[in-house]
């Protein structure tokens, strides 16, 4: 039988495998569908409709006219507290997120030259969202400012003005970027479940041996496992990057041949990885546990999809290296939303062909045909 | 009883523990995962990197650029000439802004109108996007403060004094470290348990156990106390790390804290033993794991605040355990709650954590295969 037989004879075999259980194919496109679907919608950074405690403790006409630009606002839902103490209680009971305390003397101190201090305190719990309220807050203050000195028929007197001009997503809407990474995170998971247990079954099973009598060759069947599971894998990719663009209306600004050649290598990298776990672990129980602890958390953490990869301190940053999410995700950002940046876009493809010629020589090196 | 319950017990850990590779994934990574996550995983910015376009290069404007020089928010990169230079540098993701001053800046400035700071963003993170402009605008509102008092020009009429409660210097390390508790505490759990079942169907041992003279509550006893234990160990080890590592201060007392990390362990294994009990094989058993976990960490609010996800998503996260938890954790460990203020979260882990173990135990001699 010709090595080329070998090899079909495998990838048909394990096609046939694949086709009987269902629970493939569930993992390959009915996961990353129902996944992406679920955290498109879950997952945003945009706070919108925070509580805020408005405490007002002289109203007046200025106060008022200050007080009203939280209401006019979308980020906000105001709640009116008439004491300090009762807004601190409702801050404490995670009520409200906010308070922004106008005190007794507040129209008098405007006239006045140091000006009016206006309270803000924040809960810091989650400092991501408390800076986010800080910056609305001061969007709201800036605002009055502006209308305030119009009514007094003068230009609002600021030494300089901070003009911002956003690339890629001027509405700054956090889907935009947060999609195109979770494609990332999802395809690790598929790709590394796929396989992760493939091999750990067939020694599990005791069926490694008798493949090991038969004249194929181990790279045969490696290749026979990779080749119907990065079919499945591409075709979940394809689906998630239709959802990616049809559902959540991510733009795609650069090319679809780019997206398919960085899932290609990608596929091959988390297969790989897989692949390797499953050689290595030899027992589902322990590549089960391996797949969950090293595929998805570091996806989810290390990759840049969520957490900003320059802020991380070097001895991390290191670490993120070796994580194949990383690339696609910055590549699946960048197509997305910028385009062709061959800048990016080149060092990017050229790590997920190292990671996954690397993964699948560790899974040739790790694997040998004889018993133990 | 006792004694059926504890040699079950004493087997069951056995299992988990006999192989040197099992106890190597039990113990290695959630330590590894820790630190790193621990260090990575902060939305605060630090060495923002950017570039200046200053057309200008006046005193004012070198004064101004000055303070983000100094700043350890940002790292300077270099100076842009033309529009080129900056459209290139934003898109190869060399800087993530860029600070520009027009040619009439200190003109402007210097007559009594309003100059511009142009801040040019790539947008790509938009998260980052906006926490970097709102350090820029916080850095050029104490520019204009200082340079309105020196230039004797009239200050705002009202100016905002923020203060943060709980966390007072915003950073975000003591909001995700205990966080990390729950999510590391929900894996070991859930690695320990959703396979104990699974595994010994698939080598029909799990039969052999039913005709022994155990009860089925017995067996659901004896299977849930070995992640009880692990999942306390683990959990203890990560919370004294959180406290002498990455020094968050632990506000509030152990009591509460506990409280909720014990039913937090009953939910999720409850949770766990009910994905092993429904599964036939390990691979059954651990694809219900995942597909359990996956959600329950993403929309939890360790990352992105429940408040933010549409209202039919919030309410898909009031059946996960690890909502209800972190809001413990992190009370616990910023505020300062006690049980009486956490009872909200307390109530709901408990409700699942017996539902679940019920099913469960249901589950062990109704699931037929």
């Amino acid at each position: 039988m010709s090595a080329h037989m070998r090899l079909a004879a495998m990838v048909r075999k394990e096609s046939l495998q694949i086709l009987r259980d269902p629970s493939s194919l569930a993992i390959a496109f009915l996961m990353p569908l129902i996944l992406l679907i679920l955290f498109g919608y879950g997952v945003s950074l945009d706070a919108r409709e925070v509580p805020v405690a408005l405490v007002v403790e002289q109203p007046g006409a200025e106060t008022e006219r200050f007080v009203s630009g939280f209401g006019q606002s979308d980020y906000f839902v105001p709640k009116r507290f008439y004491s300090i103490q009762a807004a601190e209680q409702a801050l404490r009971e995670r009520r409200v997120q906010g308070i922004v305390w106008l005190r007794s003397n507040f129209a008098d101190n405007v006239l006045d030259a140091r000006g009016a201090p206006i309270g803000l305190t924040v809960d810091g719990v989650d400092a991501n969202q408390a800076r986010l309220l800080q910056g609305y807050v001061q969007a709201v203050w800036f605002r009055w400012l502006e209308a305030y000195a119009r009514s007094r028929g003068v230009d609002l007197d600021v030494p300089v003005n901070l003009q911002q001009r956003i690339w890629f997503n001027p509405a700054v809407n956090s889907r935009n970027f947060l999609v195109p990474g979770l494609i990332g995170v999802i395809m690790t998971l598929i790709g590394a479940l796929l396989t992760a247990m493939v091999v750990a079954r067939e020694w599990e099973r005791g069926t490694m041996e008798a493949l090991m009598v038969t004249p194929i060759r181990i790279h045969e069947i490696l290749l026979g496992k990779l080749i119907p599971y990065f079919v499945l894998g591409m075709g979940g990719m394809l689906l998630t990057v239709a959802v990616a663009e049809w559902i959540f209306h991510v733009p795609l600004q650069g090319s679809m041949w780019i997206l398919l050649l960085a899932s290609a290598l990608f596929m091959g990298a988390a297969l790989g990885m897989g692949l390797l776990i499953s050689v290595v672990a030899k027992n589902q129980f322990v590549a089960g546990q391996v797949a969950i602890i090293v595929t998805f958390l570091p996806a989810f953490i290390l990759s840049g999809f969520v957490f900003d990869l320059h802020s991380m301190p070097d001895a991390i940053r290191v670490i993120t290296y070796i994580v194949p999410a990383r690339y696609l995700v910055a590549i699946m950002q960048t197509e997305f939303l910028a385009g062709d940046v061959w800048m990016v876009v080149l060092p990017n493809l050229l790590a997920l062909l190292i990671m996954a010629l690397l993964f699948l020589a560790l899974v040739r090196r790790k694997s040998h045909k004889h018993l133990e | 009883m006792l004694q059926h319950i504890l040699a079950l017990m004493i087997k069951e850990l056995r299992a988990i523990l006999r192989d040197k590779r099992s106890r190597i994934v039990l113990i290695g990574p959630p330590v590894a995962q820790l630190i790193v996550f621990g260090y990575a995983a902060s939305f605060d910015l630090n060495n923002v990197p950017y570039a200046v376009y200053d057309a200008n290069g006046g005193a004012a404007g070198r004064a101004l650029l000055a303070r983000f020089e100094g700043s350890p928010t940002f790292s300077f990169q270099g100076r842009l000439r033309n529009e080129r230079e900056l459209a290139r540098a934003i898109d190869h993701k060399d800087v993530l802004l860029v600070l520009r001053l027009g040619a009439d800046f200190e003109r402007r400035l210097q007559r009594g109108e309003p100059a511009d700071l142009q801040v040019i963003i790539d947008g790509r993170n938009s998260n980052t996007a906006l926490i970097a402009l709102n350090y820029v605008r916080s850095m050029l509102i104490d520019f204009n403060r200082d340079w309105a008092i020196r230039h004797g020009r009239a200050p705002p009429p009202a100016h905002l004094e923020v203060r943060p409660w709980f966390n007072e210097n915003l950073v975000s390390r003591w909001f995700i470290v205990p966080g990390i508790v729950a999510l590391l505490t929900l894996v070991v759990t859930l690695i320990v348990t959703a396979l104990s079942v699974a595994r010994e169907r698939e080598a029909g041992t799990f039969d052999q156990l039913l005709v022994t003279p155990l009860r089925p509550v017995e067996i659901l006893v004896g299977k849930a106390l070995p992640g009880f234990l692990i999942g306390t160990i683990e959990a203890t080890f990560i919370i004294f790390m959180a406290v002498w590592w990455f020094e968050v201060p632990l506000r509030g007392g152990l009591l509460p804290l506990y409280l909720g990390l014990w039913l937090f362990l009953l939910s999720g294994i409850g949770l766990g033993l009910m994905i092993s009990a429904l599964s036939v094989t390990q691979q059954q058993g651990l694809l219900g794991a995942f597909l359990f976990l996956v959600p329950a960490v993403i929309l939890s609010g360790f990352a992105t605040p429940i408040e933010n996800m549409p209202h039919l998503v919030q309410y898909l996260t009031y059946l996960n355990p690890m909502r209800y938890f972190l809001v413990v954790v992190r009370g616990v460990f910023l505020e300062g709650a006690d049980a009486a203020l956490l009872w909200p979260q307390y109530w709901p882990m408990a409700v699942i954590g017996l539902v679940t173990l019920a099913l469960a135990g249901w589950l062990f001699r109704h699931r037929m295969y």
